[in-house]
């Protein structure tokens, strides 16, 4: 007895998750000071390639903090634009297991048909309605012809299967509304523009409206996507139906009926997601690239998870920017199109099941 | 409230009857030309060796197979091709040979999912997680909440139920069957697996299910212990046939059981 209990009070001096928690920042500030020391001491010289590289961006970020405040807050709005895309595709993953190659079309037909319907003399915020209408349209129709006929098929099957839908919508997309490329209908759907400038750190950071609108409305949407999944009927109904097929049949839930609703979520997150990005730029089919930006957020925050792919997605666009900023001059700039990818791959490598993967409990 | 469309069955009634069904996958009989009823507010056992189609059986009856000759009626009606959702809307719960539960989520979400038929309001309503939703999500947290602790999983509410221990697990299932407040609840090898104590604790959940709930239940078993103590008629297939059919009593000293379990010299 007295043996155990003195096992149990001999703790560690610092709690063990404390420490596991330091350890990665412990790690950064010995590197950081072991670089200070041997730029001090004159091992790296200025303008050589490990200073510039490991050195400069970070006196640069400390000299001037109003363009890292500006940089990150690019970042972040375009994160959270990413999470939003990412969340289409977690929606679908979710439910039914299929990775919907179609999303970003998805965005780019819900765009048109908004922007298409306004140019046909609809108010703009019926068109907005009608745009919903047509994304539920949309879902039912995906479920009768490709879902249901395909059920009980591999999963590849049903990847190579949102191809066809893929290449369908581009082709339905071209003829109603013609290839060239429209501008999003800001002002009509009450969008802010403009820009205000801020001084902060005797510099200046410029905050376009329209980015805190996008921030402020897809974390709202992520917000009340997440509750609903969480902890209402369908949403439970949701999950149990990504968790197992039978057992979901077994309690009456009709796994035809959930495909729509999550094919239907997807579509009005594409819709907004297309406001969104359409606003930022055109409506074009250039704009389905975007969607290709949400796999390296797919890959950090899981295909699973919500909280995933908003996280995942920060990271992604927080990093990018940083990147672009402060590294990208040494490769000549644009590093932007690709260096989300190699963020994810240098996670990938540490934790491959992402950052809030499901974990796979499984007995043997 | 509509009316039931349904006769109201009083105990005794014949509640689900199988009528000569027959089920194949290509070349493989599972079952052939089987029988039998379930009365209102039994115990009924459904025996046999390994691979004598039991399974097959409770799957056609709450509708993943679809017999392939003969008719099932459940509660005085002929059903065609009917599908999962369906014979769970018509008041069949079932639970699964290997466990079949929503790993991820909750005890207590797993048991509210049993709920999904009881609740109806929209996805407006939903969405927002308030008025008429959130009136009804309360009124069954409150029918869960009974069912957790007649089974007596309290202390597992909020567990994931991946982590939970095997014979949980199978407490879990049989609280979400539970939840649908079932006219018919079908166990697949609802102790298999299990230790003595484990047996004897959902033994006498099955009892109180049967006598408190008045639910009539249908339930393969392997161990004839409990399956002598705790139904009263068994019917006992082999190889897709049905062999014997009567009281446990009966069925244990009958020849061709005796030959099927034990086998035969030839």
């Amino acid at each position: 007895m007295a043996d155990s209990a003195a096992v149990a009070s001999r703790k560690p001096l610092i709690d063990r998750r404390v420490t596991k928690a330091l350890r990665v920042p412990l790690i950064l500030a010995g590197i950081a000071i072991l670089l200070v020391l041997l730029v001090q001491g004159g091992v790296i010289a200025r303008g050589n390639l490990v200073y510039n590289v490991l050195v400069d961006p970070f006196v640069l970020m400390v000299e001037a903090p109003d363009l890292l405040l500006q940089t990150l807050w690019e970042g972040l709005v375009a994160g959270v634009l990413y999470a939003l895309i990412a969340l289409g595709f977690v929606l679908i993953y979710k439910a039914s297991g299929v990775f919907n190659f179609a999303q970003g079309i998805m965005v780019v037909f819900a765009a048109l048909t908004l922007v298409g319907l306004h140019e046909k003399g609809v108010p703009a915020f019926l068109a907005l309605g009608l745009a919903i209408g047509v994304m539920f349209l949309l879902a039912v129709a995906v479920e009768r012809v490709v879902l249901r006929p395909l059920v009980n098929q591999p999963d590849i099957i049903l990847f190579m299967a949102t191809f066809g839908l893929t290449y369908f919508l581009v082709g339905l997309g071209e003829s109603i509304f013609g290839g060239n490329p429209k501008v999003m209908i800001t002002d009509q759907l009450f969008l802010p523009r403009g820009a205000t400038d801020l001084e902060v750190f005797g510099g200046r950071v410029t905050i376009q409206h329209l980015d805190v609108a996008a921030a402020v409305i897809a974390t709202i949407m992520i917000a009340v996507l997440a509750v609903f999944f969480q902890y209402t009927r369908i949403g439970r109904a949701l999950r149990a139906v990504a968790d197992s097929h039978k057992a979901a049949l077994s309690v009456g839930i009709s796994l035809n009926q959930i495909w729509v609703v999550v094919w239907f979520a997807a579509g009005v997150v594409a819709l907004v997601t297309g406001i969104m990005w359409g606003a930022r730029s055109d409506v074009s089919f250039a704009l389905e690239i975007i969607a290709f930006k949400a796999l390296p957020v797919l890959i950090l925050g899981g295909f699973t998870s919500i909280p995933g792919a908003i996280i995942g997605g920060l990271i992604i666009g927080i990093g990018e920017k940083l990147g672009e900023f402060y590294w990208g001059p040494l490769l000549g700039g644009g590093i932007e199109t690709w260096f989300a990818y190699v963020i994810a791959l240098i996670f990938l490598l540490f934790r491959p099941q992402g950052l809030f993967g499901e974990k796979i409990i499984e007995r043997v | 409230m509509r009316a039931p469309d349904h006769p109201i069955l009083a105990k005794g009634d014949v509640l689900l009857a199988v009528e000569n069904v027959s089920l194949g996958f290509g070349g493989v009989k599972a079952l052939s030309d089987v029988s039998f009823d379930i009365r209102k507010g039994e115990i009924r056992a459904i025996i046999g060796p390994n691979g004598a189609g039991k399974t097959s059986m409770l799957n056609c009856i709450n509708g993943f197979y679809h017999p392939t000759d003969g008719r099932i009626m459940f509660q005085g009606k002929t059903r065609l091709k009917m599908r999962p959702s369906e014979a769970a809307r018509g008041g069949i719960a079932r639970t699964f040979q290997n466990v079949a539960l929503f790993k991820g989520m909750s005890t207590l979400d797993n048991i509210m999912a049993g709920r999904s038929l009881k609740m109806k309001t929209g996805f407006f309503w939903q969405l927002f997680r308030h008025g008429p939703a959130m009136r009804e999500e309360v009124e069954n947290r409150k029918v869960v909440e009974g069912i957790i602790d007649f089974l007596e999983i309290q202390h597992i509410r909020k567990v994931p139920v991946g982590k939970l221990p095997y014979g949980l697990q199978k407490r879990v299932e049989l609280g979400r069957a539970l939840a649908m407040e079932p006219q018919l609840l079908l166990l697949d090898e609802p102790m298999a697996g299990m230790n003595l104590e484990e047996k004897e604790d959902m033994s006498r959940f099955i009892l109180d299910v049967n006598q408190q709930f008045g639910t009539t239940i249908a339930l393969i078993e392997h161990d004839m212990g409990v399956v002598m103590d705790l139904s009263d008629r068994v019917v006992v297939l082999e190889y897709g046939r049905k062999i014997a059919d009567g009281k446990p009593e009966e069925v244990k000293r009958d020849q061709r059981v005796i030959d099927a379990y034990l086998g035969v010299a030839h």
